[in-house]
């Protein structure tokens, strides 16, 4: 065991700052393209999508959990567009990585994690949500093209992907869980119908995709026929680990702890309110737990030794939602009366980094999505209850 | 004697070379771990433990012997005194088996006394002490204020003095009175030193022993309430209500989840606390503290949800349930509540 920052992580430290300085901002005429033109150059120098393969733009390193601290720790420092679409660099490359053919890899890895082709994730339908494998729509093979119908729902980001991999029933005669494929559609085929769903807190960032016979190669399946549930599953697992990355949360902490300073509250500042006090100390806990849960997932991982961090993978996601939402709820409390005020256009979108009075109010209603997205709590319940503590699977009607 | 040196355990390593640096025990840290979890659970089966917690002297002893035995008393004592050298990591990894088994044994007063030894004491002091600490021979105490756990048959104390400092005082120096104790497997003494008696610990640092305090009680609860949940799982299989085991009940199994979420992900807050005070002490004093109140109150709601899961068995003084209970409740209320660490964060913060 060792965590410490030694002088080698401090000489990268150095030269992450200076890689910043000097490629930030990066030209382009939109910040599309600046973002794209700086994470090539990232990618080049071997500080994103590190443990990637360089055949596929990575870095081809070994999982390092400092060099990624540091690295990430410099980047949010220097504001840099690190961060690409999480469906993309965080789902599917895993899940092509795991499952996808070489032309896949070749295809779609690279630009994936430039930023230069964004993705959305095809899951959930009006019927299917946590019975997810009940799902109805169906993609039907016609000569050399899959022919696609039906409709998604709940699609983040899908206004501005170029590509969303999905989940469609291709052998409807299958018991359920095994009729279902993995297929990466072109969102802009024509038959694809995008419709932004307004959520509670005023932002537009996912929709409802209508697929009218939509038609794609069939080489865009990943995996086998009847394979897709499984292939989905790996993506889940990334997904969970996603949500379980804890910088977010760490730089979010710092917002709340900086918004309990600056409120008064009897003519000193609310950080000095001694109920303040304990519940900053206490969500401090389990911030700390999830870092050194995650700290403890990436070693063991890199080892090849996921057994031994069971625990932290199939508690990760249930204790970061519960984690958000108690940031959440603080903020809530200092902000009073201002709370009563509806967040502004900017300040409802998810991806904000300012943490505004507004960005506070929307984050109290945004904070209940990560209890709903990616598995519910209470499926992570009884994940948890069944596969971590050996429970008895709840029982289900034939058949599901 | 260097008891795990002996049998061919490495000392602890030197700094790895930094693409190795990781988040994970070494090998030799993991059979130590193994070895004690192996002990308990042959050597002190819950029954046992209720024996002694019901009061039999006899196999505390005994217990407490076979793990001076396998060097437990003298772990974290350097070698050349008779011990293993080995450093807090170890000993909160002991730790968590100990409170797993809700293990009555001497381990955190001795273990405890003999550090502020090691770290502060002259070389007389050690000469003298800390051999035979080591062996198991002499057995050694802790109180950080008035009271301290198994005192009553402790050789040598380490105490607070009223200036903050730390000194030791040898079995006739000091007076101790039992306490009811509600973990009557650590049973407290008051205890009182002499106005003027005790021997100063020259370089012992009362907070630095305290932090360590702190994360050993943190392990201790972890192991404990880790065990906790599982038990609650077995009886959960087991108890038929409607006609089937309550394990089927999707409440219950979704509280047991919560349980599981609590507590099972803050092990390596324990062990980030014991990994800096072994290798970068500034960082400790906030670690231990953070550790000690997240983990301790997270057990104790544990434990809580424990005896309601098992209904009205779950608090009854012979089921089993109220040793872990009581081990936890130990851990949580000794040395400062999570409210008052909390506090202690916040300063350390500058909130």
């Amino acid at each position: 065991m060792d965590l410490r920052f030694g002088p080698e992580y401090e000489e990268l430290r150095q030269r992450v700052r200076a890689f910043c300085r000097q490629t930030w901002p990066a030209p382009g005429a939109s910040d599309r393209e600046r973002a794209i033109a700086w994470r090539k150059q990232a990618l080049a120098a071997g500080f994103l999508s590190r443990t990637v393969p360089k055949t596929y733009g990575g870095g081809g390193f070994a999982p390092d959990v400092l060099a990624e601290a540091v690295i990430r720790q410099e980047f949010e420092a220097a504001g840099v567009p690190y961060r690409a679409s999480a469906q993309g660099t965080h789902m599917l490359v895993p899940t092509l990585l795991e499952c996808g053919s070489e032309a896949q890899r070749q295809v779609y890895i690279a630009k994936t994690l430039t930023g230069e082709l964004n993705w959305c994730q095809g899951y959930s339908e009006p019927g299917s949500g946590s019975d997810l494998a009940s799902l109805k729509s169906s993609a039907r093979l016609d000569g050399d093209e899959w022919v696609i119908n039906g409709q998604k729902i709940w699609t983040s980001n899908a206004t501005v992907a170029d590509m969303m991999f999905g989940l469609f029933r291709t052998e409807p005669a299958a018991p359920k869980h095994a009729g279902i494929s993995y297929l990466l559609v072109d969102m802009r085929a024509p038959g694809v119908d995008v419709r932004p769903l307004r959520m509670m807190q005023g932002g537009e960032d996912f929709c409802e995709v209508f697929l009218n016979d939509v038609r794609i190669p069939t080489a865009n399946i990943v995996g086998r026929r009847g394979e897709g549930w499984n292939v989905s599953r790996a993506t889940l697992k990334h997904e969970r680990m996603l949500i379980g990355d804890s910088q977010g949360a760490r730089t979010m902490f710092a917002a709340l702890v900086e918004l309990a300073q600056r409120t008064q509250r009897g003519g000193q500042p609310a950080s000095r309110d001694p109920a303040v006090r304990q519940r900053l100390a206490e969500i401090e806990g389990y911030l700390a737990t999830q870092e050194y849960a995650a700290a403890r997932m990436l070693t063991a991982i890199a080892k090849n030794r996921d057994a031994s961090v069971a625990a932290e993978m199939l508690t990760a996601k249930l204790a970061a939602t519960n984690l958000g939402q108690l940031l959440a709820k603080l903020a809530m409390d200092l902000l009073g009366e201002r709370g009563l005020e509806e967040p502004g256009p900017g300040e409802a979108d998810m991806g904000i980094r300012q943490f505004t009075e507004g960005r506070w109010v929307s984050q109290y209603m945004m904070s209940l999505s990560t209890a709903i997205a990616g598995g519910a709590s209470n499926i992570q319940r009884n994940i948890i209850g069944e596969r971590l503590l050996g429970l008895p699977r709840d029982q289900r009607p034939p058949g599901h | 004697m260097g008891r795990w040196g002996r049998r061919g355990l490495p000392r602890r390593a030197g700094r790895s070379d930094w693409r190795e640096m990781d988040f994970a025990l070494s090998e030799e840290q993991e059979l130590l771990q193994e070895t004690v979890r192996g002990f308990v659970e042959k050597e002190c089966p819950a029954a046992l433990a209720r024996q002694i917690f019901d009061g039999e002297r006899g196999p505390a002893v005994k217990l407490w012997s076979g793990l001076a035995e396998i060097g437990i008393a003298g772990l974290a004592i350097p070698e050349k005194l008779g011990g293993a050298g080995l450093a807090l990591l170890e000993l909160a990894l002991v730790s968590e088996e100990l409170g797993r088994g809700v293990v009555p044994v001497p381990f955190l007063g001795h273990v405890l006394a003999s550090l502020a030894l090691a770290q502060g004491g002259s070389d007389a002091q050690q000469a003298r002490w800390l051999p035979e600490l080591a062996s198991g021979e002499a057995l050694g105490a802790i109180t950080f204020g008035d009271i301290a756990p198994h005192a009553g048959d402790a050789d040598v104390l380490v105490f607070a003095r009223a200036d903050g400092s730390l000194a030791l005082a040898e079995r006739g120096a000091f007076r101790s009175e039992p306490i009811a104790s509600n973990d009557r497997g650590r049973p407290l003494s008051r205890v009182a030193v002499a106005a003027g008696a005790g021997d100063p610990l020259p370089g012992a640092s009362l907070a630095r022993v305290r932090d360590a305090a702190l994360i050993l009680l943190a392990a201790d609860a972890f192991g404990a309430a880790h065990r906790l949940i599982r038990m609650t799982v077995e009886y959960s299989k087991t108890r038929q209500q409607f006609g089937q085991p309550i394990a089927h009940f999707q409440a219950l199994k979704h509280q047991l989840a919560n349980m599981a979420v609590e507590v099972d992900p803050t092990r390596g807050l324990w062990w980030y606390a014991a990994h800096v005070y072994d290798t970068e002490p500034e960082r400790a004093e906030r670690a231990a503290a953070l550790a000690k109140a997240h983990v301790t109150d997270r057990a104790q709601q544990a434990a809580r949800d424990a005896v309601e899961c098992h209904g009205g068995i779950g608090f009854t003084w012979e089921c089993d349930v109220q040793l872990w209970f009581k081990r936890i409740l130990f851990d949580r209320q000794w040395l400062g509540t999570p409210e008052q660490h909390r506090e202690r964060i916040a300063q350390m913060s500058g909130w």
